[in-house]
């Protein structure tokens, strides 16, 4: 293949290919030739191998070496070759190379070129790429254009004023007196320079409006769709936190939210934009209230665009306008069962947004049903949400426990750390509950050990309550009636699971060790379990073993003391949960130390 | 502000893709890889909104996107542009492209990648919304065409048939 080919020849060449393998060796076999033909400076086929150098890029090859070819491309004096190299500096280039800085000077002449082509080239090219010391040495250059009568290129000038004073900010004050055209574009905030144009703005706007059709700048029937969002959003800028400029906008917003039709996008984004100003600057409430109807009306809309965005809208408000967002709570329920999952993001944001004292027990339900059917990426997120919701607004402990219940059982895999503890905390403080936990724990045990989470929990809770299973009575709930060996086969398989972690399986070994102080026939199936686990792979696990061996061996006497009722974690529920979760049995240990050497005194 | 612009078709190949920021060639290709494995994944009737790229940007960042036969037309922006705005911006890129390309299709942006991106350059500029108006641009695009053909044209030189 010629080096001088042109770009589709290549194109068609590497579009042959039929393995990546070929692919990848046309494309260095090229690479070499283009590299070739740049050494020798020949000035025939330079633009095309630029071209050819910009699609192997687009396509993921080095192209590193192409770069002071651009630079040599943008200093010719050939318009074809110009453009190739600006395109080539802005995709090859960037701050941090070099060469960036040897095109400064080429961009200074074209900025005075007599083509405007050329100039919007060099306008364009600074924009993209223009670093903080190129921006500083071309400012006054593009000041002047800014002041030129060509609209073209007063248009792309200041787009790159906008570039200029977001790198270097203290430029700002240079552009000012031009035209607020440039505020149009940026999110810096001149507002002690503008403040005094908000008459302005807002007549533009009204003419805007209330004009007829006018051909040039009309989308689907609204005039300059795109002027009028960027004027609403200057708008919102200015009356953010004034109460002066804020007035004088009132009229104008109503009669925009009341005439624009919003059957078509173009309408339904200046619709949009409308209420999000509304709700920004210091409006009446009459104003608030017709936002948030809109808002409300989008919610209802087929379109999907429009809901998703209506949801995000409403998101912003919530906290403020928290009763005008209720009424339409049902809606955005629905929402959360919608197939699109962007949709159904943004409808668990705003719904966890606005469970409350009154609806938690509906909101609740809903969200569980979500929880069951939700994308994968969502469940964490919906998870601590909803422990969030209920530790704030649970009607009763029971219910509370039931619902953490019920997320462990869908969700236990996404939940976070200090669920467990928590968990724990709050069993053990609700004692009226004990029996009733015990028994809903140990159900959930034996029909699933998937859930790490409910594992721990449900071990510790028989562990503790053991005695409270066996006695086989609960007020309320029907209870199972349950064997010593039951409960001790439910624990053991959790031990020897291959599903259950390490952490679960200190869970299972402790609570096993309780239960020798809570029931009365199985004590030596206990020791056996106890005693085997002393050679187990697991060091955590072998330690415990150990340590409980123990008890059974030198301390027996000391074993239904320091197994006994958990009223340590009331005792130092106020310490870290970390330790609580992780040293359960190092906080019995230390008992027994404690003891021992009361023990010992008293001997 | 525009993050990026990508243009990839049905099974993730980039027809065309302009970076507002800079980023390494690297980074540059896996994110177009992720967004084409987050856009493919989406039914057809979902909205055009999508959360979630972790690369470009972190949760201020959405992609807005358009698929339209077997191209899928990617906007990632950040929470100041208007997303219906960007949508209506995407329709008019097309139509654009349309008018200049004479029915435009898959081929044609694979084989004139430079004239996609002189046509991209007169309607966004350094992340920022330039033009809207379909005419205006095809004018100004019309234009510098013109000027680069009377250049080869005047230029022309033996070499150039090889």
């Amino acid at each position: 293949m010629s080096p001088s080919v042109c770009l589709q020849e290549m194109i068609r060449v590497i579009r042959g290919a039929r393995t990546q393998g070929e692919e990848r060796g046309v494309i260095q076999r090229e690479c070499a030739a283009i590299r070739a033909q740049f050494r020798q400076a020949d000035s025939g086929g330079r633009s095309h191998n630029l071209a050819k150098l910009l699609y192997v890029h687009m396509l993921g090859y080095p192209a590193h070496f192409g770069q002071m070819e651009c630079v040599r491309l943008i200093a010719s004096s050939k318009y074809s070759e110009k453009r190739i190299g600006y395109l080539g500096a802005m995709m090859l280039l960037d701050e941090k190379q070099d060469a960036s800085l040897l095109i400064t000077n080429s961009i200074k002449n074209d900025l005075s070129h007599s083509s405007q082509h050329v100039q919007s080239l060099a306008l364009c090219t600074l924009a993209c790429m223009g670093s903080a010391e190129m921006c500083r040495d071309l400012a006054p250059e593009i000041e002047r254009l800014l002041k030129a009568s060509n609209s073209y290129i007063k248009k792309k000038a200041a787009l790159c004023a906008v570039h200029i004073v977001r790198k270097i900010p203290e430029l700002g004050e240079m552009f000012t007196p031009s035209s607020f055209l440039i505020v149009l574009n940026s999110d810096t905030l001149y507002l002690h320079y503008l403040s005094h144009s908000v008459p302005e703005l807002v007549q533009i706007m009204k003419n805007l409006v209330t004009s007829g059709y006018s051909p040039e700048h009309n989308v689907a029937g609204i005039s300059d769709p795109f002027l009028q969002v960027r004027i609403l959003r200057l708008l919102r800028i200015l009356g953010r936190n004034n109460d002066a400029a804020s007035d004088a906008m009132n009229d104008l917003l109503a009669q925009v939210a009341t005439n624009t039709d919003s059957s078509k996008t173009a309408g339904s984004a200046v619709l949009y934009e409308t209420v999000l100003t509304i709700m920004d600057i210091r409006s009446e409430s009459g104003l608030r209230v017709l936002a948030v109807n809109i808002l409300g009306r989008f919610l209802l809309n087929n379109d999907r665009n429009i809901r998703y965005i209506s949801m995000t809208s409403l998101q912003k408000i919530v906290q403020t306008d928290h009763t005008a967002v209720q009424r339409h709570r049902g809606t955005i329920v629905d929402c959360l069962k919608d197939q699109d999952a962007s949709v159904k993001r943004r409808a668990l944001e705003l719904s966890l947004a606005l469970v409350s004292a009154a609806n938690i027990r509906s909101m609740m339900k809903e969200l569980l049903l979500f929880l069951s059917t939700c994308p994968p990426e969502l469940r964490s997120h919906a998870a601590s949400g909803i422990f969030n919701a209920a530790e704030r607004y649970a009607p009763s402990q029971r219910w509370h426990i039931d619902t953490i219940l019920h997320v462990l059982v869908t969700a236990g895999g996404d939940v976070r750390d200090e669920t467990v503890p928590n968990l724990i905390q709050l069993i053990t403080a609700a004692s009226e509950l004990h029996c009733y936990t015990v028994h809903k724990l140990y159900r959930a045990l034996i029909s699933d050990i998937v859930q790490q989470s409910l594992v721990q929990v449900a071990c510790w809770c028989i562990g503790e309550y053991g005695d409270l299973l066996l006695k086989g009575e609960c007020e309320e709930i029907t209870p199972m009636q349950v064997t010593e060996d039951d409960v001790l086969d439910a624990l053991e398989t959790v031990l020897q699971s291959h599903m259950s972690t390490p952490t679960s399986r200190g869970f299972a070994l402790t609570a096993i060790m309780k239960l020798s102080t809570r029931i009365t026939n199985n004590v030596d199936r206990i020791r056996s379990v106890v005693s085997i686990y002393g050679s187990c792979i697991d060091v955590e696990l072998q330690q415990r073993a150990v340590e409980y061996n123990a008890l059974f061996k030198k301390y027996d006497h000391m074993r239904y003391f320091t197994m006994s009722y958990c009223t340590v974690i009331l005792e130092f529920g106020c310490r870290s949960r970390l330790s609580l979760y992780f040293n359960i049995h190092d906080l019995l240990l230390m008992h027994i130390l404690d003891n021992l050497l009361l023990f010992s005194y008293s001997q | 502000m525009i993050k990026a612009i990508l243009i990839f078709n049905n099974h993730g190949k980039p027809r065309l893709s302009k970076f507002y920021e800079h980023y390494t060639e690297d980074t540059e290709q896996q994110i177009i890889r992720e967004t084409f494995h987050l856009v493919s994944k989406r039914d057809e009737n979902v909205c055009n909104f999508l959360e979630g790229g972790m690369l470009i940007g972190g949760s201020d960042n959405k992609l807005i996107y358009r698929h339209y036969a077997t191209l899928y037309f990617v906007f990632c922006v950040d929470s100041s542009e208007s997303e219906l705005g960007i949508l209506d911006l995407i329709q008019v890129f097309v139509e654009t492209l349309d008018k200049c390309f004479e029915n435009v299709c898959e081929l044609d942006l694979i084989f004139h990648v430079d004239k996609v991106h002189n046509i991209l350059a007169e309607m966004v500029m350094g992340g920022m919304v330039l033009e809207t108006n379909m005419n205006e641009i095809i004018t100004q695009v019309d234009a510098q065409n013109k000027m680069e053909k009377s250049e080869t044209f005047i230029f022309q030189s033996p070499r150039q048939d090889r």
